[in-house]
């Protein structure tokens, strides 16, 4: 369990002092991937450096399983860094190193023994993938590659948490969903907490369980992932939405299903969560005497199940419509009833 | 026939000479080496945004730094005089040129360390931090080594600044290709003598840019 309790950064310049963390409460589950997102300076970045002190804390607390990570002493700090893993954009690896080398330097400053120390680089090796390449320098490596590296030599100590800065934007879509795919992977095998923070909506929806929205250095909106992306409250959530799902604009109007609709109903499903896993239309066709027609849908899945809406038009005896609109609602999908044709 | 074309070279005393000329350019480098790791690090870990930012002591570092590459070689040597004698126990000789030697060149070369370890990835320092890593692991196992190839062509520009300064030595007495160029080449009016030297002193400078740049190569692997 990690807590943050009333965090905030404030950096001094000549003339004027900028608020980059502004009291921030969050407490994140052990085992769950918490991702955070935000425009560029809405202070994420300065936050999950504030985890780990690479920024020092102006004021609050940071605690990570009953360790007062901003009470520590500077050598105290140094071990607990240890148990506290962190991946870059940019990768950040010692160019001077080899795969081999670049995974062994964190297990090098926790003073591992030599032989030990090439047992858990193999294993780690194996498990981002890299077996082949352990004696390539960085320049020789592609950048999902490359983050395979920063990815094994965060996990070298066995860390508690794994910090993400930014870790797949600056990747291609391509090798961003490798490495998202990983990155659940280790968080289902070890149960590793891990902490991300990004500016890519699609990120979050496909990896997180929870999510924390950042605006101008406080959190905006938190909590499921589904939750808050299929109800969005704030403006920068919607936009934030808006990334994955499309504008609304862009997405077709009621109005236009109505015009084609010539007999039965127009219904708006709502999906949340698990419901759309079921197979909600299939069943409906069967139990009831209706006729299904899927005019426009949009859904998409995250770690906690899918969300998103479907249109359909619905045909049939008026009484069989009303029965599979109860039906449709009992099992917790929201339905509204656009209009008659 | 070389004695035809060089009639006044004494190859013996010449062979003398360019070791004298190696002994006085290798010694010193290794001196310069350290003193000026020493003092770029110092510069660097000093300055703004590092470990040990601390202004006042930049300051006077880079004050030292800045007031002995100003002095021309020539009078360091000379001012150099009763610390030479002092240490070394006499003014004459390939080891009397040496503490003028790093003293003189340790400035140069420091400035090329201060700017090679600048040019670490910031990135990657933050990486080992993150990391658990203490300042000296960080000193020496980051920016030290990431930063070798430039250290590597920072050294080899010092010591073919090196080679020059210990000709300037030699015509104070220090011995090496300088003394002997001066003294018997152009002294005694013998051009042969004065030639051969300048294309040892020539053929040295090579050697070293060659070496150098062989090394810088083999490390770099950016």
């Amino acid at each position: 369990m990690i807590t943050i309790n009333q965090l905030s950064k404030v950096f001094q310049t000549n003339n004027a002092s900028i608020t980059a963390v502004d009291k921030l409460d969050l407490s994140i589950n052990n085992g769950e991937i918490f991702g955070v997102i935000g425009y560029s300076g809405a202070g994420k970045s300065t936050f999950i450096r504030l985890i780990n002190r690479l920024e020092e804390p102006s004021s609050g607390e940071v605690t990570i399983d009953d360790q007062t990570i901003t009470a520590l002493s500077k050598k105290q700090l140094r071990l607990s860094r240890q148990e506290i893993g962190m991946i870059f954009q940019h990768f950040n690896l010692l160019w001077s190193r080899t795969v081999r080398q670049n995974i062994s330097f964190p297990l090098e400053i926790a003073g591992v023994a030599k032989a030990e120390r090439e047992e858990r680089v193999d294993e780690l090796i194996r498990l981002v993938g890299l077996s082949g390449r352990e004696d390539a320098y960085p320049s020789q490596l592609s950048g999902g590659q490359k983050q395979r590296v920063g990815i094994a030599r965060a996990l070298a100590n066995r860390p508690k948490v794994l910090l993400c800065d930014e870790a797949t934007s600056a990747l291609d879509p391509e090798t961003t969903d490798a490495i998202l795919s990983l990155l659940v992977d280790i968080n289902k095998q070890l149960g590793l907490t891990i902490i991300l923070i990004t500016h890519e909506m699609h990120v979050i929806q496909k990896i997180c369980h929870r999510v924390a929205v950042m605006e101008q250095g406080a959190v905006v909106e938190e909590g499921n992932v589904v939750d808050v992306f299929s109800h969005p409250k704030q403006s920068v959530t919607k936009k934030f939405v808006e990334q994955v799902m499309g504008k609304p604009e862009e997405q077709a109007t009621d109005e236009t299903f109505m015009h084609h609709v010539e007999q039965g109903k127009v219904l708006r499903l709502h999906f949340v969560g698990e419901t759309a896993n079921q197979a909600v239309i299939s069943q409906v066709a069967k139990q009831f005497k209706v006729d299904l027609n899927i005019l426009h849908g949009n859904v998409k899945q995250t770690q906690a199940g899918a969300y998103g809406t479907l249109y359909v038009q619905i045909t049939g005896e008026e009484v069989e419509i009303t029965k599979a609109i109860d039906h449709i609602k009992s099992i917790a999908v929201e339905v509204e009833v656009k209009g008659h044709a | 026939m070389l004695n035809t074309l060089f009639p006044n070279v004494k190859w013996f005393d010449l062979v003398i000479a360019t070791g004298e000329t190696f002994y006085m350019t290798l010694i010193a480098l290794v001196g310069t080496l350290i003193l000026g790791i020493a003092l770029g690090l110092l510069l660097y870990l000093t300055s703004k945004g590092n470990v040990w930012q601390n202004k006042g002591l930049n300051f006077i570092v880079a004050t030292v730094v800045n007031v002995f590459r100003a002095i021309p070689f020539v009078i360091l040597i000379l001012l150099l005089f009763p610390f030479t004698d002092f240490l070394i126990g006499t003014l004459r000789g390939p080891n009397a040129a040496l503490p003028a030697l790093i003293i003189g060149s340790a400035p140069f070369y420091g400035r090329l360390v201060e700017i090679a370890l600048r040019e670490v990835d910031k990135g990657v320092i933050e990486a080992a931090k993150a990391m658990g890593a203490k300042t000296s692991t960080i000193i020496f196992k980051v920016l030290l080594k990431e930063s070798t190839p430039a250290l590597v062509s920072g050294l080899t520009v010092t010591a073919i600044a090196l080679i020059g300064y210990t000709a300037v030595a030699g015509i104070i007495g220090a011995g090496g290709l300088g003394d002997y160029a001066y003294y018997y080449g152009f002294q005694r009016q013998a051009s042969d003598v004065l030639f051969m030297c300048t294309v040892l002193i020539v053929i040295i400078v090579f050697v070293f840019q060659i070496i150098g740049d062989t090394i810088t190569n083999k490390l770099d692997k950016r």
